[in-house]
C-alpha cells in the first residue's frame, strides 16, 4: 500500500509541481514568465563553475580506479567486513559506492546476473545502492558550485554516514532475507 | 582531509599501476574522466536552468517561505547558524523534499541554490560554513525513500520481487541520515574544525 501511494507520488510529483507552483504564482500576481527566465539565467553559470572540481575529483577517482588498487583495498578489508556478514562478493560494490555511482551500479548489475537479483548478494547490494550516496560526487558538486575549496568536515561526515549506511545495509539483509 | 584524499587516489593508483603494468590505463581514465566532468557539469544546464526557474517563482509568490515557516522547529536545530526567516532554509526544505520523493533531478538544482544561499552568510567565501557540512553531510547520506533506479535494474534483472528491498533501504537510509547529522556535529566541535570555522571570531567580536 505505502509502495504504491510512493509509485504514484513519483510519477505525478513533477507534472504536479511544475503546476502547482506557477499557479501559486499567478494567485500572488507574480509575473510567472518573468520571474521564470529570471531564476533560470543562473543555472549556465553554475553549472560552469562545477567544472574544475568535477575534473579534480573525477580524474583522482578514475586514475585510482584503473590502477587495480580498488582490487588490493577489497583484500585486505575482505577479513575484517566478512566479521559483519558482508559477503566478499559485495564488498568491491561498497567500496566503490562512494566513489562512483555508475561504477556502483555496474557492479550492482554484475552480481545480479552472477548470483540473480534475489539471492541474498543481489538483494544486499540493491539495499545498499538504494541507502547511500555518491559521497565524493556530491560533494564536489555542492561546494564547486559555490566555488568553497575548504570543505572542513564535511568528507568525513560523508563518508561516517556511508559506513554506517552500508553497515545497516548488510545487518538489515541479513536479518530480512 | 581532501587534500590528502585526493592526493592518496592519485599517488596510490600511479604506483599500483606501475607494479601491475597497466599504466596506459591510468593515462585513458585520467583524459576520459576529465573529458566525462565537463560533459556532466554542463549535461546539468538544462535541468538548473528549470529548477532553478521554478523556484524563484515559488521564492516571489512567498511559497517558499510558507514551506520555511511550516518546519521552522527542526530547521533551526539542525542548523543553528542560519537564521530562521533566511531564504537559505526554504531552498534546503526544497532540496531535501525532493530528494525524500526521489526526484534526482530536481534535488541538485535545488540543493545548489541552498548552497548559494548559504554562502551569502558565509563569513570566509573559500571555506564551508558549519551550516554548509551539515548540509552536505545530510545529502551524501541519501534520504530517498523509493529507490526507483535500483528497483528499475531489478526488474530489469528478472527480480521476482523488485520492490521487496525498498523497507530495508529505509532502515539503512535513516540509519545513515542519522549518522551524518550526529558525526557532522560531533566533528565540528574537534579543535581540528572549529579552529577553521569561518565564523569562529564572531562570537568574540559580538561580546566585545
Amino acid at each position: 500500500m505505502f509502495i504504491t501511494i510512493m509509485e504514484v507520488i513519483s510519477k505525478y510529483a513533477i507534472p504536479f509541481i511544475l503546476l502547482a507552483i506557477p499557479t501559486y504564482g499567478m494567485f500572488k500576481k507574480v509575473k510567472v514568465y518573468e520571474a521564470f527566465t529570471e531564476g533560470a539565467k543562473d543555472g549556465f553559470y553554475t553549472a560552469v563553475k562545477i567544472i574544475p572540481y568535477l575534473v579534480a575529483m573525477l580524474v583522482g577517482i578514475g586514475i585510482f580506479r584503473a590502477s587495480g588498487a580498488m582490487e588490493l583495498f577489497t583484500k585486505a578489508l575482505n577479513p575484517i567486513t566478512s566479521l559483519i556478514g558482508m559477503p566478499s562478493e559485495v564488498l568491491p560494490m561498497a567500496l566503490m559506492r562512494p566513489l562512483s555511482g555508475g561504477g556502483a551500479s555496474g557492479i550492482m548489475n554484475s552480481l545480479f546476473e552472477t548470483h540473480g537479483p534475489d539471492s541474498i548478494i543481489g538483494r544486499m547490494s540493491s539495499v545498499m545502492m538504494g541507502s547511500t550516496e555518491t559521497t565524493f560526487y556530491v560533494l564536489a558538486v555542492y561546494f564547486g558550485a559555490v566555488s568553497i575549496r575548504k570543505t572542513r568536515h564535511a568528507l568525513p561526515a560523508g563518508l561516517i554516514a556511508d559506513a554506517v549506511g552500508i553497515i545497516t545495509a548488510v545487518v538489515v539483509a541479513n536479518l530480512m532475507f | 582531509m581532501i587534500n590528502i584524499i585526493w592526493f592518496l587516489f592519485i599517488a596510490i593508483g600511479i604506483l599500483v599501476a606501475t607494479f601491475t603494468g597497466d599504466i596506459s590505463a591510468v593515462t585513458d581514465a585520467a583524459i576520459e574522466n576529465a573529458e566525462l566532468a565537463v560533459e556532466l557539469s554542463l549535461g546539468l544546464i538544462g535541468v538548473m536552468a528549470l529548477w532553478l526557474g521554478i523556484m524563484k517563482i515559488a521564492e516571489e509568490s512567498g511559497l517558499v517561505n510558507l514551506l520555511a515557516r511550516a518546519l521552522r522547529p527542526l530547521m533551526v536545530r539542525l542548523f543553528p547558524e542560519v537564521p530562521a526567516d533566511h531564504p537559505a532554509m526554504g531552498a534546503m526544505i526544497m532540496n531535501m523534499a525532493a530528494n525524500v520523493l526521489g526526484l534526482g533531478n530536481a534535488a541538485t538544482p535545488l540543493g545548489l541554490k541552498a548552497m548559494k544561499e548559504l554562502n551569502e552568510i558565509n563569513e570566509d567565501k573559500e571555506t564551508a560554513s558549519n551550516a554548509m557540512c551539515t548540509f552536505l553531510a545530510i545529502n551524501t547520506s541519501s534520504v530517498t525513500l523509493i529507490p526507483a533506479t535500483v528497483i528499475a535494474y531489478r526488474s530489469a534483472a528478472g527480480s521476482a520481487n523488485p520492490t521487496e528491498i525498498i523497507g530495508p533501504a529505509i532502515i539503512a537510509t535513516i540509519a545513515s541520515t542519522i549518522a551524518a547529522v550526529i558525526a557532522v556535529k560531533t566533528l565540528q566541535k574537534l579543535p581540528i574544525f572549529s579552529s577553521t570555522n569561518p565564523s569562529r571570531n564572531k562570537k568574540t567580536a559580538e561580546s566585545k
